[in-house]
């Protein structure tokens, strides 16, 4: 046990009982209207208590020992329901059996980091959600030992129940639930050693899995009310467009429909944080009855569009303030493609340079070089964007998917002209989130619709609106060079890298530190194509492009591609070029998950007609290294198996983990493989499923291993990581099977010839 | 408008829409049944998969007034209690990530394994080929049908 202090300025553990049987069990009515049904349980048949107490913010204790656990954070499918709540039971020390975990609200007052982002869930919880359960476990042992009139320190406390071995008393948590609920919060609790956890570490299953098979209400496009309207959007058909005016008449007069009219989101002098961007401030609004009512006015609406002028505006992240500028005009993307290629071989910013690259290429025996690009995509979340508000005159209550309630409720607040506090959102589980669903315009613009509406009202994007209405992937280009001397040694090594809107150079992350030479440099070009963050926002790409260059690295030299790559570790860790604190990564845990992915995929023992790609990235605090089989079957390249090492430190839910691992290994190779977003006239060329292509089960590896490394690191970012080094992984076995190196995404249209 | 007695997981619904009206939004808007998903709306994602009679089809291409006589099954009516073996495998693998597709998935499987109880891996992933899964959870559907296939 790990002696802690309690009082950190942690609110969830102040007892807050005006919040007992208010806010906090908000969570179970959301789908009332369709078929009531109590609770997530993990077990499913879970007798519920006649009575709660609320032990602190976290958790709360029925008088039958049933334990319910608020998983504070949004579900977009990383299984945070799951494993959030198991790290708070493993604390209190409870059977996983009488656990029913409920969707906590937004509450700033109680929670921190209520956001689905940056791979943070666990890792920015991990200490408050042990701290919570643990908590409740000694206000159960004081409760025990008043009760008995006993020291507490005798008071064992072992799956939901209390002993005393001396007297032979014990109760289960249940009995002594009132009276813990009446105590003080202790000023120093016990944290369990990493060796007593009994929940963390073990598989369990995730708690929805049972609603999810039969078809029961939970996603935000599920919501139902009385009298709720459904609202769709008509956008700009280009970006740099803008809307001019609109004729309505026929579509207000189909069935079903209520109104329609344009909605301006933002006022000008709205001070935005990056999560509140839109494409197109000001959207066509069509309101009806139902969804397919909606979806045929909005084709009835005769829009006229006009050219935006360019726009320069702020935005802040984290605090700090930055421009933003969208040009005029409409871009397509074969002079992406020109202007990209152009600016590849022009001087950038230096982002890093160590020794002195210059010299070492002027010296160099040999010099490789290489170019690698890809599109921009579209997220596409199999549930496409949707909210729900329910705006009155002092009250806003908004239910659905969202990856950043904290951060909207502001925006949400300011364009109904509302105070903070009166404005209660709530979360659903989402249908995928992958960066789209941080960027919440449609919060705002749904509850701007309610409040116009004086009703609830759904608002849904179909697809196309969906996939046509930005915040993409940026479209990524890279040059990367290498020095050989003429016993072919690595002595000089540059990047160049750029994009648009932003770069996706992480300028101090491996190989930084491992070679003398070195430079880093990066540029931008900007554009009106509105982009954010996507799955491992920049390593997304770098980790394919510097993970593929390496592999022609490592051949020029005649190394083994592991071999190598641990060699420059070796040095990174032993010898470090630049302040060691400037390289990004522990070099040692990188060769760790090299070293265990060589030996479970029995690396250089692969059958005969078995072509291999490795990669390894570290990112999010995680290390990830993959080995990816191809195989040739009639002439195409087929993947055939995916090995991956990871090293996240402690894995609380290794089965939902080794999910998201199979997930990123797929996932990464669809989007490398397979998918693109392209732009004509300021429009996309692809707006559904039939022209953007993702993968399909057809395409995707027939076997994933995932194998963890054992340590005890507290735990780190797994829901990104896994995604970018994949890339890499595929490229590198494609060439060998294929002779060719593939260097443009997606492969598919690389040379098509070679992958077709 | 125009009224549709239609049955649904062997009840009969009435419903009062215009007939080119999709089943899909039939289900959802009109029914309050929500377990069928919208995905992509032109036959290319298979969230929104039922049963008609017995074959596995795309809700969102089919109009009302086709529905006629004919049975449709829906997720919330594959099984009285959520046990039929295609569900009970899902759950053993623990298939979904973020589980918005999955309904869909477990149409097409349910269909599949009633015309070919015993598929192989390839066949599976033929007849899953319309399903996309964007948290790409495919190798643990494939298994998940291949365990259902055994146990039933
Ligand atoms: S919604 Fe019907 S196939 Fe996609
Ligand atoms: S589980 Fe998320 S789309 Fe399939």
């Amino acid at each position: 046990m790990t002696l802690v202090k309690t009082q950190l300025g942690r609110r969830a553990f102040i007892k807050n009982t005006g919040l007992a049987g208010g806010g906090l069990v908000l969570g179970f009515s959301f789908f009332n209207s369709c078929k009531p049904k109590v609770a997530e349980a993990v077990a499913m048949e879970l007798e519920m208590p006649k009575e709660w107490y609320e032990i602190n913010g976290y958790l709360k204790i029925g008088d039958n020992g049933v334990v319910t656990i608020m998983s504070p954070n949004p579900e977009i499918g990383q299984n945070v329901r799951t494993s959030m709540p198991m790290i708070v039971a493993d604390e209190l020390e409870i059977d996983w059996n009488n656990v029913v975990v409920e969707q906590a609200p937004l509450n700033t007052n109680l929670y921190s980091w209520q956001v689905a982002g940056g791979s943070r869930s666990i890792s920015s919880s991990w200490q408050n959600l042990r701290m919570a359960g643990a908590t409740a476990r000694q206000m159960l042992k004081q409760a025990a030992a008043n009760t008995w009139q006993v020291p507490v320190n005798e008071i064992t406390a072992v799956a939901g129940f209390l002993k005393h071995e001396a007297s032979g008393k014990s109760a289960g948590y249940g009995e002594m639930a009132s009276v813990a609920a009446e105590l003080e919060v202790p000023e120093e609790i016990e944290l369990k050693e990493h060796s007593q956890f009994s929940i963390i570490g073990t598989t369990k299953k995730n708690v929805d899995g049972k609603k999810i098979v039969t078809g029961e209400p939970l996603f935000g496009i599920d919501v139902q009310r009385e009298g709720m309207l459904i609202a769709g959007l008509v956008h700009p058909p280009a970006f740099g467009k803008k809307l001019k005016s609109f004729d309505a008449e026929t579509a207000k007069s189909m069935p079903g429909i209520k109104d329609v009219f344009s909605l301006k989101l933002y006022d000008e002098d709205f001070d935005k944080m990056a999560f509140h961007f839109t494409a197109f401030n000001e959207v066509i609004v069509v309101v009806g009855d139902s969804t397919w009512q909606v979806m045929q006015a909005k084709k009835a609406i005769k829009a006229e569009w006009e050219n935006a002028p360019d726009i320069s505006d702020t935005m802040t992240l984290f605090g700090n303030t930055m421009k933003v500028n969208f040009p005029s005009g409409m871009e397509d993307s074969e002079k992406h493609t020109s202007k990209l290629k152009d600016l590849i071989n022009r001087n950038a910013k230096v982002a890093r340079k160590d020794g002195n690259p210059e010299a070492a290429f002027k010296n160099a025996a040999k010099i490789i070089e290489s170019e690698y690009s890809c599109p921009f995509l579209a997220h596409n979340t199999m549930e496409p964007m949707n909210f729900f508000a329910n705006v009155t005159e002092n009250h806003a209550e908004l239910l659905g998917p969202t990856q950043t309630p904290e951060w909207m409720e502001p925006a949400v607040a300011e364009r109904l002209g509302l105070p903070l506090d009166n404005v209660d959102i709530q979360m659903t589980r989402q249908g995928g989130g992958f960066g789209r669903r941080l960027y919440g315009h449609f919060m705002v613009e749904v509850a701007a619709i309610s409040q116009r509406m004086k009703a609830p009202v759904k608002l849904v994007y179909s697809r196309e609106d969906d996939m046509t209405q930005g915040i993409y992937r940026p479209a990524y280009y890279a040059k990367y060079r290498a020095a050989l001397d003429e016993n072919n040694n690595l002595i000089g090594f540059h990047v160049r890298a750029g994009g648009i809107p932003e770069s996706p150079l992480f300028a101090n992350r491996f190989p930084a530190g491992a070679i003398d030479n070195y430079l880093a440099e990066d540029f931008t070009l900007d554009s009106n194509i509105t982009t954010g963050a996507f799955r491992a926002p920049r390593s997304n790409f770098i980790a394919g492009a510097e993970q593929s260059f390496l592999d022609e690295i490592a051949e020029a030299m005649g190394k083994d591609p592991i071999a190598f790559r641990i060699e420059l570790l070796k040095k990174a860790e032993t010898n470090p070029v630049g302040e060691p604190e400037s390289n990004d990564y522990d070099a040692a845990r990188y060769a760790g998950v090299l070293e265990l992915v060589k030996e479970k995929a029995n690396w250089g023992q692969q059958e005969a007609g078995v072509h291999r790609g490795v990669s390894a990235y570290f990112c999010h605090q995680s290390y990830v290294a993959q080995v990816l089989d191809v195989v040739m079957e009639n002439n195409k390249p087929v993947v055939q198996k995916v090995t991956a090492a990871i090293d996240c430190g402690i894995v609380v839910n290794p089965g939902s983990a080794a999910n998201l691992s199979e997930g990123g290994a797929v996932d990464g190779i669809g989007h490398a493989m397979y998918s693109g977003l392209t732009f004509k006239d300021g429009a996309p060329e692809q707006s559904n499923f039939d022209r953007y292509r993702l993968i399909r089960h057809t395409e995707a590896p027939k076997e994933i291993e995932t194998h963890f490394v054992q340590n005890n690191i507290d735990p780190t970012g797994m829901g990104e990581p896994p995604f970018p080094p994949i890339m890499g992984a595929l490229a590198n076995a494609l060439y060998k099977a294929t002779g060719r190196r593939h260097y443009h995404q997606p492969f598919i249209t690389d040379r098509p010839p070679l992958v077709g | 408008m125009a009224t549709f007695n239609l049955k649904i997981n062997g009840e009969t619904k009435k419903v009062d829409v215009d007939g080119s009206t999709p089943m899909l939004w039939v289900l959802r808007d009109h029914l309050q049944m929500v377990g069928t998903k919208y995905g992509c709306g032109i036959a290319q994602c298979g969230a929104c998969t039922v049963h008609l009679n017995d074959n596995a089809v795309r809700s969102c291409q089919l109009p009302v007034s086709a529905v006629g006589e004919q049975e449709i099954t829906t997720i919330e009516g594959l099984s009285e209690n959520g046990d039929h073996p295609v569900q009970q495998a899902w759950l053993e693998v623990d298939v979904p990530q973020c589980g918005y597709c999955q309904a869909g998935q477990i149409m097409t499987a349910s269909a599949l394994l009633k015309k070919n109880p015993t598929p192989t891996d390839d066949e599976i992933a033929t007849a899953m080929n319309g399903n996309i899964c964007r948290c790409g959870t495919y190798t643990r559907i494939r298994k998940a049908v291949k365990m259902a296939a055994d146990n039933s």
